[in-house]
């Protein structure tokens, strides 16, 4: 199977690959903004949504009623009704990039799924080969690139619906940005400077980040959040901020914005950019696994090789690729539901909170982290 | 009013992160996650209603499945939304039931006028319309939302009487006609 895929035009590859992304990540974001009903509505003390059931569903005896109490259902029933609902386009707003901004939220939401590794398996001399669908080196650069364009989506979203609550919610989105990206990029920049040791190849992709976290002895098969707990910190507050998420949500702040962006947003394009959003969560879930939880090695000081070994799955790379995916999926769905508890727990900053907050606090914090980080890694490494 | 001046203590620096607060409320909503939920599932969990609710007007019937109205039209005439219409009719010949005034033909109520005054069960002489615990009404058509005799009867169905007033009133005419 794999000498056919390999056979394939280049053209086909990337299509195949395409397609995969979609048919991953929309499920995914789907589930998501299911499970985001789910428990806001636990933890408000409701059973949350339990009703919709299609007949052929109810006749199958115990799964129908589980599946239709965990709100399955509701999720299609969902998805149906964007697809099907009437694409109105308000008359004042500029058309072209009204249509556009949807669009442009879910191009770097899905590109930056294909230089993610989200699992590995052994090749048959041992060694750790990561499954990723675009096998970069630049890896984080390329996330942080890439990801940073989708601000361009809210901004434009804003803009063209020339009505005001969105435009502030455009003018805030871009101000939010540049405010947190400094703070994640300089949290990053230690695990960068440990994995780079003088004397090996530089490299900036995330597979190498997590084969470093799966070194034999104390400090090599530890986990970075143990090594660097404030870098991951202000790496997650930092997430919370880029996907605009509450408490820092204040491009689309429903309290005084309305609806921020997609105010003046219906039906399928509104649905376009929840899907970007979650799909963020998704991918900014995914880089922080594999920078500070150990990508896809099960355990803290239990690498996947070591796991493979007392599972005997080594000779079976299928299974343990799977298997791999599985740890990492669990980590990333994991770190989903903490978004989604923390959202239905702090309230939301004000906008000058938020500025204080990036400018005041996390960037001199993370350069204060970065120079801490470099003098103790300079010290250890020569 | 005396003014209290509450001196108000600087947070220390741990309280100024506000990450010890931040913990202690995903503390809570975690426990509220876990816990029980506090929705009452409406059509399939109902609930409990005091028997002195006053709900949909009803028709009863005696023990004895005598129907209790007399059709004396004083409910129709108190009723101040006049939602109440009743056609009388005398009790026919050789029922069993001939000592007893009259009975009602047709008797509506429309619940799209009524507005649960209980008027018409306090006016009643023979306790034969109550407002009972029924509380839903629904129909798709203004038709649908009449409440007919039948139905009247239907979600009525019979109350206990201790009275038994045409009962006696039989007994106590057979008697002075057996003295005769």
């Amino acid at each position: 199977m794999v000498a056919l895929y390999e056979s394939l035009p280049l053209i086909l590859q990337g299509l195949l690959k395409g397609l995969a992304v979609i048919l991953v990540i929309f499920p995914i974001a789907g589930a998501s903004s299911m499970a985001e009903r789910k428990v806001s509505a636990w933890i408000q003390g409701r059973p949350g949504p339990n009703r919709a059931i299609p007949p052929w569903f109810a006749w199958i005896p115990i799964l129908g009623p589980f599946l239709q109490r965990i709100g399955v259902f509701h999720l299609m029933a969902d998805g149906l009704k964007f697809l099907f609902k009437e694409e109105s386009v308000p008359r004042h707003v500029n058309r072209l990039y009204f249509v556009l901004a949807p669009a442009i939220a879910i191009v770097p939401a899905f590109t930056t799924v294909t230089v993610v590794p989200f699992g590995a398996f052994l090749d048959p001399t041992g060694r750790v080969i990561p499954l990723m669908l675009a096998p970069v080196d630049v890896g984080i650069l390329a996330v942080f690139a890439i990801s940073s364009l989708s601000v361009y989506s809210l901004i434009l979203a804003g803009w063209a619906s020339n009505s005001k609550y969105p435009f502030l919610g455009g003018v805030r989105a871009s101000a939010q940005l540049i405010s947190y990206e400094l703070s994640m990029t300089l949290a990053v920049l230690p695990v960068f400077l440990w994995v780079n040791a003088p004397g090996s190849a530089g490299t900036l992709s995330l597979a190498r980040v997590v084969a470093f976290q799966s070194q034999p002895g104390f400090w090599g098969g530890s986990w970075f959040l143990f090594v660097m707990p404030l870098s991951a910190f202000i790496f997650m507050v930092s997430l919370f901020a880029e996907t605009n998420r509450q408490p820092f949500d204040m491009p689309e702040s429903e309290s005084d914005l309305v609806g921020g962006f997609h105010t003046e947003y219906g039906a399928f394009k509104w649905s376009l950019f929840f899907v970007a959003e979650y799909s963020n969560m998704i991918i900014g879930s995914g880089v922080f696994t594999l920078l500070f939880l150990g990508g896809w090695n099960p355990l803290p000081w239990i690498p996947l090789s070591a796991f493979a070994e007392w599972t005997h799955l080594a000779d079976h790379p299928v299974l343990l690729g799977a298997v791999s995916i599985l740890f990492f999926l669990g980590k990333v769905l994991t770190l989903i539901f903490v978004f989604m508890w923390v959202r239905w727990t702090v309230p939301r900053f004000r906008y000058d909170q938020v500025m204080r907050l990036g400018w005041k606090i996390l960037l001199p914090l993370s350069i204060a982290n970065l120079i801490a980080y470099a003098i103790g890694i300079a010290f250890l490494q020569t | 009013m005396a003014v209290i001046p509450v001196e108000r203590k600087p947070l220390n620096f741990v309280e100024r992160t506000y990450l010890p607060q931040v913990l202690n409320g995903l503390r809570i909503t975690f426990r509220h996650l876990l816990g029980p939920k506090d929705t009452m599932e409406y059509p399939e969990e109902r609930p409990a209603i005091s028997p002195k609710y006053r709900g949909v007007p009803t028709l009863v019937k005696d023990p004895n499945l005598r129907e209790k109205c007399v059709s004396c039209q004083l409910c129709e005439f108190v009723c101040p939304p006049k939602a109440i219409r009743i056609t009388p009719h005398s009790i026919p010949e050789g029922s069993g039931r001939e000592h007893v005034e009259k009975e009602p033909l047709a008797f509506d109520i429309d619940m799209l006028r009524c507005i649960y005054c209980g008027l018409c069960e306090e006016v009643c002489p023979e306790e034969a319309i109550v407002l009972q615990n029924q509380y839903s009404m629904s129909g798709y058509t203004r038709a649908e939302m009449v409440n007919h005799k039948d139905r009247l009867y239907e979600i009525g169905g019979v109350l206990p009487d201790s009275h038994h007033k045409w009962d006696k009133k039989k007994a106590a005419e057979e008697g002075s006609s057996a003295h005769h």
